[in-house]
């Protein structure tokens, strides 16, 4: 059992750290017993940090981290009851499989029935029951992997799993199947899952929830369908879909945004925004549709067509602006005029980058 | 199946041929021309036979019983050093940072025995070890320990050893902290949470990867040992008595001291067999430990 709290955690790497110091900006966040979520961003922005700071291997430079209500912060790792796999599978070479399960028990005083039966156990879990005997540096990337795994899931005591990156040395095809072995994991056994990951496919077919992170902040958590419809700042429309959302320079007032001399109409009202802050629009290509000229919405000039096999994405500029669109499956176009019908919906405003919640309608 | 014969191609190894047989193959011959003849001088020589090589390995006589106790003093110099460099060397590795600019430091620190000319590091226990103005011997005897390298044999042994150890330490820590640099990051860290003991690390994440460059460690310093000649030549000079007297130093009390040309080929060539025998056995052994890992 271990629900996590971070309070106000905050790390740097350089003492007395300004703004721009902290490898990871100081933050509020709880992870809830028994879930699975992605920690999504692109390398560097602080992921691997937050990590290494849940799991004891790093203390952070603030804040606090608490396992079930209690202060851990400064606990060794080896006193905390989580476990971590790597990118790189840590196998010890000169041990054989069951010898590398069986490690962390030993380590902790466990002998003889009892640890042979919960090696046995985790070992039939992951399929590696006919490989026990053998020794770990002979083993396929996948299988090392489940060993590294294997070792944090043999310990009765441990609540949550942390992963970083676990399937970067994974073959593509196999990815998927060990991808969905941990998934049939988390349902059979009661244990908070942290994947950190680049890739927003394996973030959202692991997790209940994804967490994105940019630049050393969580800039959104939500389900995988509240990332793509409703994305909190510009970079998570960006970074989750293929292609990212369309954002535009607008100006908003009322219902309406104004794009070079275009009405966008919109779903809310927003009233008032500040004038210093720069006001953008954006839209997923998926909620704007290209359609003939003169069918109403925003005119657009059509400068290429994407095949993507089962989509097709037209490539379009809108008073000059670039933006990506839908091609419906029965439109033929008749030269490069046409017109783009967006879901007013699913138009957001941001400002300065992030969201700005407009009044209901 | 045909393969076309060209015998040209001997033209290509040719040269290879000539030098090896310059500088290795003619310079061997004629130790062994020295060693099958005798001579008393005026360039005449007189057939001898095996007859040196008998003489040398029989302990009972002269020559056998100095080359005997030359070789079994050897042996145990060697004995001794690696006892003590190799499990010194990993300690030092293993004590050595593994992040930022302290590595340089030491890596250069642990590089400057490395760097000294043999003769000067010879020159500098000997001075150094000296009961009467040597800073090392005279402050061990103002300790209450009698020391005098020149006189007590076990004075010599302990100088002898002790300088090897300063000597060549570095360079098995230097082996061993290239084996321990190989290791990521994530196998610590994976230790830790799997709660390992600082032994259960040693034993199971860096005893296995410093398992071949221990290997090399033990070769250089067991072949570098057995042949040593310089430094304890300019401590102690074989002495007190023949008591540091090593199989090189007493090869050229043979050949230019008395000149018996004739003994110290056979000497040498002995000498250079069982080199040879060992780093034999030493490879054997160490490819048939890594098939047998594998």
């Amino acid at each position: 059992m271990a629900r996590i709290d971070l309070q106000s955690l905050g790390h740097s790497y350089t003492p007395n750290p300004k703004s721009d110091d902290y490898a990871l900006k100081p933050m509020t966040h709880v992870w809830e017993q028994g879930g699975a979520y992605a920690l999504l961003g692109p390398s560097g922005c602080g992921k691997t940090t937050l990590l290494n700071i849940i799991s004891g291997l790093l203390t952070p430079s603030e804040g606090r981290v608490l396992f079930d209500g209690k202060d851990v912060t400064a606990l060794p790792t080896e006193a905390r009851n989580i476990a971590q796999v790597f990118q790189f599978p840590v196998v010890y070479d000169t041990m054989t499989v069951y010898e590398n399960l069986a490690f962390p028990l030993r380590n902790r005083g466990l002998r003889g029935a009892p640890l042979d039966a919960r090696v046995r156990e985790i070992a039939g879990l992951l399929d590696l029951t006919a490989d026990l005997n053998r020794r770990g540096r002979n083993l396929t990337a996948d299988a090392k992997q489940k060993i590294s795994l294997g070792r944090g899931l043999v310990r009765p005591d441990v609540a949550a799993i942390l992963f970083d990156e676990p399937l970067t040395v994974i073959d593509p095809h196999l990815k998927w199947e060990l991808r969905s072995k941990l998934k049939a994991l988390h349902r059979a056994l009661d244990l908070t899952m942290i994947y950190v990951t680049h890739d927003q496919t394996e973030a959202l077919t692991f997790a209940d929830k994804v967490v994105v992170m940019h630049d050393g902040r969580v800039v959104q958590v939500g389900r995988p369908q509240e990332l793509f419809e409703r994305p909190a700042h510009v970079f998570v429309g960006h970074f989750i879909g293929s292609p990212g959302m369309n954002v535009l320079p607008a100006e908003v007032s009322g219902r309406a945004a104004r794009v070079g001399g275009h009405v966008i109409a919109l779903r809310r009202g927003y009233p008032t925004l500040d004038g210093g802050a720069k006001i953008e629009i954006g839209v997923r290509p998926e909620f704007a549709t290209l359609a003939p000229a003169g069918a109403g919405g925003v005119p657009v000039r059509v400068r290429r067509l994407d095949d993507l096999g089962r989509t097709r994405i037209a490539r379009v500029e809108l008073s000059g602006l670039p933006m990506a669109a839908t091609v419906p499956e029965d439109l033929t176009l008749a030269g490069d005029e046409a017109s783009l019908l967006l879901d007013p919906a699913m138009v957001h405003v941001y400002a300065d980058g992030t969201l700005v919640e407009g009044e209901a309608a | 199946m045909d393969k076309p014969v060209n015998q040209g191609a001997w033209l290509l190894v040719l040269p290879v041929l000539l030098i090896v047989a310059f500088s290795a193959i003619l310079p061997l011959m004629t130790v062994v021309n020295y060693s099958v003849q005798d001579t008393f001088g005026n360039n005449q020589f007189f057939w001898n036979g095996i007859g040196w090589y008998q003489e040398l390995l029989d302990p009972s006589t002269d020559l056998g019983g100095r080359f005997f106790d030359a070789l079994w003093r050897n042996l145990l110099f060697s004995l001794l050093i690696l006892l003590i460099e190799v499990p010194l060397g990993i300690a030092v590795a293993l004590s050595m940072p593994r992040h930022g600019w302290r590595v340089a430091a030491t890596l250069v620190v642990l590089a400057l025995p490395l760097l000294i000319p043999w003769n000067v590091v010879g020159t500098i226990w000997q001075i150094f070890a000296r009961e009467d103005i040597g800073l090392l011997g005279w402050a061990v005897n103002r300790l209450g320990i009698p020391y005098n390298y020149t006189a007590d044999p076990l004075s010599a042994w302990v100088t002898i050893v002790t300088m090897d150890v300063w000597h060549w330490t570095s360079l098995v820590a230097l082996l061993c902290y290239a084996g321990l640099r190989s290791i990521p990051d994530a196998f610590y860290q994976a230790a830790r949470i799997d709660g390992a003991s600082r032994w259960a690390v040693f034993r199971n994440i860096q005893l296995p990867k410093m398992h071949r460059v221990l290997l090399i460690a033990v070769l250089l310093r067991f072949m570098d040992s057995f042949m040593i000649y310089t430094e304890p030549f300019v401590v102690t000079g074989g002495g007190p008595g023949n008591s540091t007297t090593f199989v090189s130093i007493d090869l050229v009390k043979l050949a230019l001291g008395q000149f018996d040309l004739g003994k110290a080929a056979a000497l040498s060539i002995v000498y250079n067999l069982i080199i040879l025998a060992v780093c034999w056995v030493f490879y054997t052994v160490m490819t048939r430990m890594d098939a047998q890992r594998n």
